[in-house]
């Protein structure tokens, strides 16, 4: 008897709270700072957003811990990259949360890897190649045209998630469509110099940036995906560098610094540090705020020669 | 019998919500998600004419910019990624395949005292009790098979079928999982770990040492399983507060798999947990376990140093009180980690208990109050590599044996044990890991325990719990 009265209890009890106020904001879960800034763009004051890491997180190595089980357990809407990211934390924490809404294949999640071409999708899938990607590289973010592909879906899942304000949603996101357009015009302009110019980078979290940008890389600190730099493969790199200069090695404000300063001090190649996500620098405090970073740091280090 | 009450209501409300949805009243939802419809797709034509225009702009833009730099910064504009290319199909009658993962491993044992003799002073264990060191030497240790799939849009199911050195098979886990109850609630059935502690629900290959601690071998048969159904809620606050009742057959130690209808096992669950700033997060929880008992052998030592088989039959209560909390500079766990972990477990055992069963057979009264914890650090100092201390100990408390008092006795012995381990994981696919412990679980006596293990998981990227 004692044991029936508390599961109806258990069960009542989330029953009776969802009958809260209708006109609240929509709820979403961002799981990168990236999309936490997106939604907040294109949701202004109807959503309210909750992001999972910080940009001095690695995103491949998140815990799926109390808090964010808590968070996604209220969430309406789920905005993460997918192509296998999350995949080492993701799937735990949403089996964990009880949520419905935003389990795989329901409109409360949103993968923004699937609306943009993927680059580096494997040949071949196996492990001696490092923690390969199956669905292809998925940093995604780092080009601004991708943004604007995410933006287009994303807008229209908000829409669908939160019909009642679909004319809002659809207003601001046709503002930022123009926006990020002009934008991405005058980072394209500023960055021209940077056209063809060979970069070193420590893990292969970039491959968008260079897409559109233009830069070549011609090497990897990282002998394989997450597997760290040991001294000997740098060695190797120096060596390999000899007869190719190039103008800067990069790496991510997540990442352990050691490997590029190594490569600047050994071989006075200048190390450049990118925010890679929202939050990854002083000047990275929105979206614009990202790119205007990145490139005026890529044309402050390798702009000349 | 009322104990299938909430069973069968739980399993109720696991029916999926489809059967609920074609009601009368939903004519005016209907039409209202005609009305969204419709408004996306304004909404979608009006963003893709804004785009136009601010590609046209752009275009006119960057016109303005002198020379070679425009040409290429129009080219850099112009060339906008295609757009992506379909989810892959293929695969035929395979493209539906559940995640497969297969955890390999292997040990090197080796003890100063034979493990053959191992036995924790104080503490009546069940005559197939997986406690102790194991076997000496070089030896496959377990290989764990998993398989998990979403099942339909309501069910997920999952697998875990271990592979034991002396070519057993058995099967750890096989249990179905609902996704789609919401509102915070999770209904599980099949065969699981019981989700009571921190220790208890995990595999065997993410635990941080090579051995559960003594407490879970000495009260828990080292770690408890059960068939039978668990449900979980999460409160829908931003503190992290899960509530869990499970309800099973009582298959294993502390409890004995016997023929009745009704719960051999009720366990309850809760666990509570957050963040303090970036760099700490935390859980904590307290757990109570009730198990049946019948005819179950125990080994035991009588009064007169002899070794005796005892029956016991009755109920176990354990409640197990756990935290944890783990460190990582900024939440990034990538080059350095701390993480703290304890338990406090407390069994108390009511019923008789038959001494000697093959000679004397006596019956009387039994009641015993037992307790052991363990805390222990893992410190991880530089990529790959961890150090981790364990320290633990055992309390055989108080314990009555009624008429058979004068032939039995617990004694007041303290079994404990400090263990230092030392892993290197190349990737997190892999793991070897020395480790080297000192166990007094006996009195008088001191095992020197130093192993050699790997762990290799290939396959599904299994996601990892807390
Ligand atoms: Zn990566």
């Amino acid at each position: 008897m004692m044991i029936r009265n508390a599961l109806i209890a258990l069960l009542a009890a989330p029953l009776a709270l969802l009958a809260g106020p209708a006109d609240a904001a929509l709820r979403v879960f961002a799981c990168e700072p990236e999309w936490g800034a997106l939604v907040q763009e294109l949701g202004g004051n109807l959503v309210e957003v909750s992001v999972a890491t910080g940009a001095l997180q690695d995103p491949h190595q998140i815990q799926a811990k109390p808090s964010l089980i808590a968070r996604a357990r209220n969430a309406d809407l789920v905005v993460c990259t997918g192509a296998e990211l999350e995949i080492g934390w993701l799937p735990i924490l949403l089996q964990q949360s009880g949520n419905a809404k935003v389990q795989p294949g329901q409109p409360g999640n949103f993968a923004a890897a699937d609306y943009v071409r993927k680059l580096d999708v494997p040949g071949q899938l196996d492990r001696s190649q490092g923690d390969v990607h199956a669905a292809g590289n998925p940093h995604v973010q780092t080009d601004p045209r991708n943004i604007a592909q995410v933006a287009t879906a994303l807008g229209t899942r908000l829409q669908q998630v939160d019909p009642a304000h679909a004319a809002e949603y659809a207003r601001r996101q046709a503002d930022f469509a123009q926006r990020w357009q002009q934008a991405i015009a005058r980072w394209s302009a500023q960055a021209a110099p940077l056209k063809g110019a060979p970069v070193v980078s420590q893990h292969k979290a970039f491959t968008y940036l260079y897409d559109w940008l233009g830069l070549k890389e011609v090497a990897v600190l990282e002998p394989k995906p997450g597997v760290e730099p040991t001294a000997s493969h740098l060695q190797g790199v120096l060596s390999a560098l000899k007869g190719t200069p190039v103008r800067m090695v990069i790496h991510a404000a997540y990442q352990d610094p050691r490997a590029s300063e190594w490569l600047n001090t050994n071989a006075g190649v200048p190390a450049v540090k990118l925010p890679f996500t929202v939050g990854g620098s002083e000047g990275a405090k929105d979206l614009f705020g990202l790119f205007d970073d990145t490139v005026a740091r890529l044309l402050a280090a390798g702009g000349k020669r | 019998m009322h104990k299938l009450l909430p069973a069968s209501l739980a399993l109720a409300l696991a029916t999926p919500h489809c059967a609920l949805a074609e009601s009368p009243s939903d004519l005016a939802t209907l039409r209202q998600e005609i009305a969204t419809m419709r408004a996306a797709y304004e909404a979608r034509l009006e963003a893709l004419e804004t785009r136009l225009k601010a590609a046209e702009a752009a275009a006119a833009n960057s016109a303005t910019v002198p020379g070679a730099t425009a040409a290429s910064a129009a080219a850099v504009v112009a060339s906008a990624p295609p757009p992506p290319a379909p989810v892959a199909s293929g695969g035929g009658a395979n493209a539906f395949n559940p995640a497969i993962s297969l955890i390999l491993s292997g040990l090197y044992t080796s003890t100063s005292r034979d493990p053959e003799h191992f036995a924790i002073s104080g503490f009546q264990l069940p005559t197939d009790a997986e406690v102790g060191p194991g076997t000496r030497g070089l030896s496959l240790a377990e290989t764990e098979l998993g398989i998990s799939a979403n099942i339909d849009p309501w069910w997920r199911g999952s697998t875990a079928i271990a592979l034991h050195p002396d070519n057993e098979v058995s099967v750890e886990e096989a249990y179905v999982q609902t996704t789609s109850l919401g509102h915070g609630a999770s209904l599980k059935a099949g065969r699981f770990f019981s989700g009571i502690g921190y220790l208890n629900p995990q595999h065997a290959h993410t635990w941080d040492f090579v051995d559960n601690p003594l407490a879970y071998q000495a009260l828990l048969g080292t770690q408890y399983g059960d068939d039978g159904v668990q449900l979980t809620w999460l409160a829908p606050i931003d503190q992290y507060l899960e509530l869990g009742a499970e309800l099973g057959r009582g298959r294993s130690f502390p409890g004995t798999d016997t023929s009745r209808n009704g719960a051999g096992m009720v366990a309850l669950t809760a666990h509570t947990g957050g963040d303090i700033g970036a760099s700490h997060s935390w859980r904590a929880g307290l757990s109570v376990l009730r198990a049946k008992a019948k005819d179950q052998e125990l080994d035991a030592m009588n009064t007169a140093g002899n070794s005796v088989t005892n029956a016991f039959s009755g109920r176990t209560r354990v409640w197990v009180a756990d935290a944890v909390w783990k460190w990582a500079p900024n939440g990034n766990a990538t080059r350095t980690s701390f993480k703290l972990q304890g338990e406090y477990l407390r069994s108390t055992r009511d019923g008789d208990l038959v001494y000697d069963v093959d000679n004397v057979a006596s019956a009387a009264d039994y009641r015993a109050v037992q307790s052991g914890w363990y805390l222990q650090g893992i410190y991880q100092f530089m990529p790959g590599w961890r150090v981790g201390l364990r320290t633990e100990q055992l309390d055989p408390g108080s314990s009555r044996f009624g008429a058979n008092a004068a032939a039995l006795d617990l004694g007041n012995y303290r079994p404990r044990k400090n263990t230092l381990m030392f892993d290197y994981n190349p990737s997190e696919f892999s793991r070897v890991r020395l480790q080297f412990a000192r166990d007094r679980s006996r009195e008088g006596v001191t095992d020197n325990q130093f192993f050699i293990q790997y762990q290799m998981s290939l396959g599904a990227h299994g996601a990892h719990g807390y």
